[in-house]
C-alpha cells in the first residue's frame, strides 16, 4: 500500500494519520465546551507563579 | 551547496533573525501579559499559542535532527515513535493528564513538578529526591538539543563542529540573561508557526523530487540490499520495513533498539517531563486543553512524521541525486537492480588509481568510469555509483538530516530551514534550562533550608552551571546516534521514576507516600544499573562494567537483553512498588485527598 510492503510500517503510516484526526475530531467537538470559572485557588496559584517567574 | 555558497549576507539574515526573536522576547515579557496574567483576567491565552508553545518546547533539533537521522539509519519503523507522539505525548496527556495535573496542581499550589509529587504526598523528601534527579539529568537532555543545532550550523556553513557548538551556546547563554527565559509564548508561537510551515514544504519537496509518494516510497523499498552489512546482521531488512522480530538472538536487536528504546523510551516517557507538565497548570481551563489537544494533534505529525519519513526518504535521494563516488565493485549485492558494494578508490598525483583504505560504500552505479591505471602496473575497472544517507553523512546519523537539508534543497529553504531548527531548539533549552533552575533553587535547595523565596541567587547559578554541564558533554560526546540515545535516556528515567506516583497521585487516592517514594527510587536506582551494566551503548559509553567485569555488558551473550531498555524493566517493577508498598502503608488522611481531588 502506497509503495509500502511491511505490514508493520504501513500500519505505523496509517496510526500516525489516525491518531492525528483523533486529535483533530476531539478538539472539534470539545471546542466550546470544558470552561471553568477562576476559582480562589486560581488566583493565589498565579499569585505565587508570578514569585516563581521573578527570579528569571 | 549551501556551504560553499554562504556569505555575507546570510549571516547578516540569521543573527538578524535572531536579534528579532530576542527582542521580541523582551518586549514581549514587558508588554504583553504572561498566561498567568489571562487566567486572572478572565481572557484565554489563545490555544494556539498555548498548543504551539508545548509543540515548541517539545519538539526540538532532538526530535527533528536526532531522531530523524535515526530513521535514516533504520528506516520508517521508527514512525512507531510518532504514533506514540501524538496518541500519548498530545491525546493522553491534554485529554486525561493535564486537567487533572492543573486543578490538583492549583489546589496543592504547586508550582514545579517534584512540587507538585510533594504536595500530593505531602513529602519533603520528594520534592528534593525529584528536583536532584532532574538537575542532575536534565542537562543531558539538553546536551542531546545543544548538538542537534550546532551540527546543523556546521553543516550549513561549512564551519567545524566545535566553532559551532561554541557560537550556539554563547547564543543560548545571551537568551537566557537578557529573559529568555519567561515563558514568552508569543515567540514560542511564532517559532512554532515558522516550523510547521517549514516542515510542510520539506515534505513536499521530498516526495514532488522522488516523483510521487507511491514511488518514492518505491524507491526506498528497491535499495533493501543496499543496507550495510553490520545492519543486516542485527535485523536491518531496508527503510520501508520494520526490523526483524524475534528474541533471543543479535539478529533481532534492532528491533528492540527502535521499539523499545525508541519507541518506547520516549513515547512514554513524555507523560512525565518535568518541563511539560508545569505547562498545564498555566491554562485557564479544560476548554483550552481541549482546543490545545486539535492544535498539537497537527503539529506533532507534521513535525514527527514529516522529519522520520524524510529522514528514511533521504536514502532514496542520495541513491539517485548523491554525489557519484568512484572504486572497484568488491560484491554485487542485485545485479538488476545494479546495486553493488564499491572499495572506494582515488587516483595519485601520479595518476594511479588507489583504494581509500577502510573505505567501502554500498552503491546504486551509475556509470563506468573506465579502465584506469592501477597499481603494480594492472588497469582497474572502475565504477561510479551512489550510496546511503549515512555514508554522506560521514558515518554519523546525527547528521544525515543536515546533510539532507543542504544538499538537496535550495540555498533559501536551507536558510529558513536553519532557522526554524534553531527556534525549535531555543524554545526547548529554554524550558530545560527554566526547569534546572527551578529544581536547584525552588525544589532542592528551599525544601533542604526550608527557606521559601530566598533562592533567587542559587536558581541563577544553578541555570549555569546547568548551560555549562550541558556544553561539556555536547563538546564530548560524537558518536553517530548520541542525539536520540540521551534524549530516550531521560525521558526513560523520567517514565521509570516518575511516572507511576504521577500516574497514581492523579488517579489513585489509596496511593500511599510511602509507596510513591519506593516508586521513585526504585525506578531510578533499576534503571541506573540497567544503564551502567546490561545496556549495552549506554554501558561501553560509561565504561564502569568494563573496568569492573571486562565486558562492556553483563548480559552481552544473552540476547537480546543487552538492547531492551531500561523502561521495559524499571517501569513494572516502580509500578509494582508503588502498588504494594501503598496497600501495606497508611493511606493518607481524607482531608488531604478531598483537597486534592476537590
Amino acid at each position: 500500500m502506497l509503495g509500502i510492503e511491511d505490514k508493520g510500517v504501513v500500519a505505523a503510516y496509517l496510526l500516525c494519520i489516525f491518531s492525528a484526526g483523533l486529535c483533530v475530531i476531539y478538539g472539534l467537538l470539545n471546542w466550546n465546551r470544558g470552561d471553568e470559572p477562576v476559582e480562589p485557588d486560581d488566583v493565589k496559584w498565579v499569585a505565587e507563579e508570578k514569585k516563581v517567574e521573578e527570579k528569571f | 551547496m549551501l556551504a560553499q555558497s554562504v556569505g555575507l549576507l546570510d549571516i547578516i539574515v540569521v543573527l538578524a533573525y535572531l536579534l528579532l526573536v530576542m527582542y521580541l522576547g523582551v518586549v514581549g515579557y514587558l508588554r504583553t501579559k504572561s498566561a498567568t496574567d489571562y487566567l486572572i483576567a478572565g481572557r484565554q491565552t489563545h490555544p494556539f499559542v498555548m498548543a504551539m508553545s508545548y509543540g515548541a518546547t517539545f519538539i526540538s533539533t532532538s526530535a527533528i535532527v536526532g531522531f530523524g537521522g535515526v530513521a535514516g539509519l533504520f528506516g520508517m519503523s521508527v514512525l512507531w515513535l510518532t504514533v506514540c507522539n501524538i496518541f500519548v505525548g498530545i491525546f493522553i496527556a491534554f485529554v486525561f493528564l493535564a486537567p487533572r495535573a492543573r486543578r490538583m496542581g492549583h489546589h496543592l499550589d504547586a508550582h514545579t513538578f517534584p512540587e507538585l509529587l510533594a504536595r500530593r504526598y505531602e513529602s519533603r523528601f520528594i520534592q528534593i529526591f525529584a528536583g536532584a534527579i532532574i538537575f542532575l539529568f536534565i542537562p543531558l537532555y539538553a546536551a542531546a538539543v545543544l548538538i542537534g543545532g550546532s551540527v546543523f550550523v556546521a553543516t550549513s556553513f561549512g564551519i567545524s563542529y566545535e566553532t559551532a557548538l561554541l557560537v550556539f551556546s554563547v547564543i543560548i547563554a545571551a537568551y537566557v540573561v537578557v529573559g529568555g527565559l519567561k515563558g514568552v509564548m508569543y515567540s514560542d508561537a511564532l517559532q512554532g508557526s515558522i516550523m510547521f510551515v517549514g516542515m510542510f514544504a520539506l515534505l513536499i519537496f521530498c516526495y514532488v523530487k522522488l516523483g510521487g509518494i507511491t514511488e518514492a516510497h518505491e524507491k526506498l523499498t528497491a535499495l533493501a540490499p543496499l543496507v550495510p552489512g553490520k545492519l543486516q546482521a542485527i535485523g536491518h531488512r531496508g527503510w520501508t520495513a520494520m526490523p526483524a522480530f524475534g528474541w533471543g538472538d543479535v539478529k533481532y536487536n534492532l528491533w528492540w533498539m527502535v521499539i523499545s528504546t525508541i519507541t518506547l523510551g520516549v513515547g512514554i516517557g513524555v507523560l512525565a517531563q518535568p518541563q511539560l507538565v508545569v505547562r498545564f497548570m498555566t491554562v485557564r481551563s479544560k476548554r483550552e486543553l481541549n482546543r490545545a489537544t486539535l492544535i498539537g494533534g497537527v503539529f506533532i505529525i507534521v513535525m514527527t512524521g514529516v522529519a522520520f519519513t524524510v529522514g528514511a526518504l533521504s536514502n532514496a535521494y542520495f541513491a539517485d541525486h548523491g554525489a557519484e563516488l568512484s572504486g572497484r565493485v568488491v560484491k554485487t549485492l542485485d545485479e538488476g537492480k545494479g546495486l553493488a558494494v564499491l572499495q572506494i578508490m582515488k587516483p595519485d598525483e601520479q595518476g594511479v588509481w588507489r583504494d581509500v583504505p577502510e573505505k567501502t560504500a554500498p552503491v546504486k552505479l551509475s556509470g563506468n568510469g573506465g579502465s584506469q591505471p592501477g597499481a603494480d602496473g594492472q588497469t582497474v575497472a572502475i565504477q561510479k555509483g551512489r550510496s546511503i544517507s549515512v555514508v554522506y553523512a560521514g558515518g554519523s546519523a546525527d547528521e544525515i538530516i543536515p546533510t539532507y537539508i543542504t544538499s538537496a534543497m535550495p540555498k533559501w529553504f536551507g536558510l529558513l530551514f536553519l532557522l526554524t531548527l534553531l527556534s525549535a531548539a531555543m524554545s526547548t533549552l529554554s524550558s530545560q534550562f527554566h526547569t534546572v533552575g527551578t529544581s536547584i533553587g525552588r525544589d532542592v535547595y528551599e525544601q533542604v533550608t526550608g527557606q521559601h523565596g530566598s533562592s533567587a541567587n542559587i536558581t541563577r547559578v544553578g541555570i549555569i552551571i546547568g548551560i555549562v554541564y550541558a556544553v561539556v558533554i555536547s563538546f564530548y560526546a560524537r558518536e553517530s546516534t548520541f542525539i536520540a540515545r540521551a534524549t530516550a535516556v531521560f525521558f526513560g528515567l523520567c517514565a521509570s521514576a516518575f511516572l507511576p506516583a504521577f500516574l497514581g497521585g492523579l488517579y489513585w487516592k489509596r496511593m500511599t507516600r510511602a509507596g510513591a517514594i519506593w516508586s521513585m527510587f526504585v525506578g531510578f536506582l533499576v534503571t541506573t544499573l540497567w544503564l551502567v551494566f546490561i545496556k549495552d551503548k549506554e554501558a561501553s559509553t560509561i565504561g564502569l562494567c568494563s573496568k569492573l567485569f571486562g565486558k562492556t555488558s553483563l548480559l552481552l551473550d544473552k540476547p537480546n537483553w543487552s538492547e531492551v531498555d531500561p523502561l521495559i524493566v524499571a517501569l513494572p517493577i516502580s509500578i509494582l512498588a508503588a502498588v504494594i508498598v501503598s496497600l501495606v502503608t497508611t493511606p493518607p488522611s481524607r482531608e488531604h485527598i478531598k483537597k486534592c481531588f476537590e
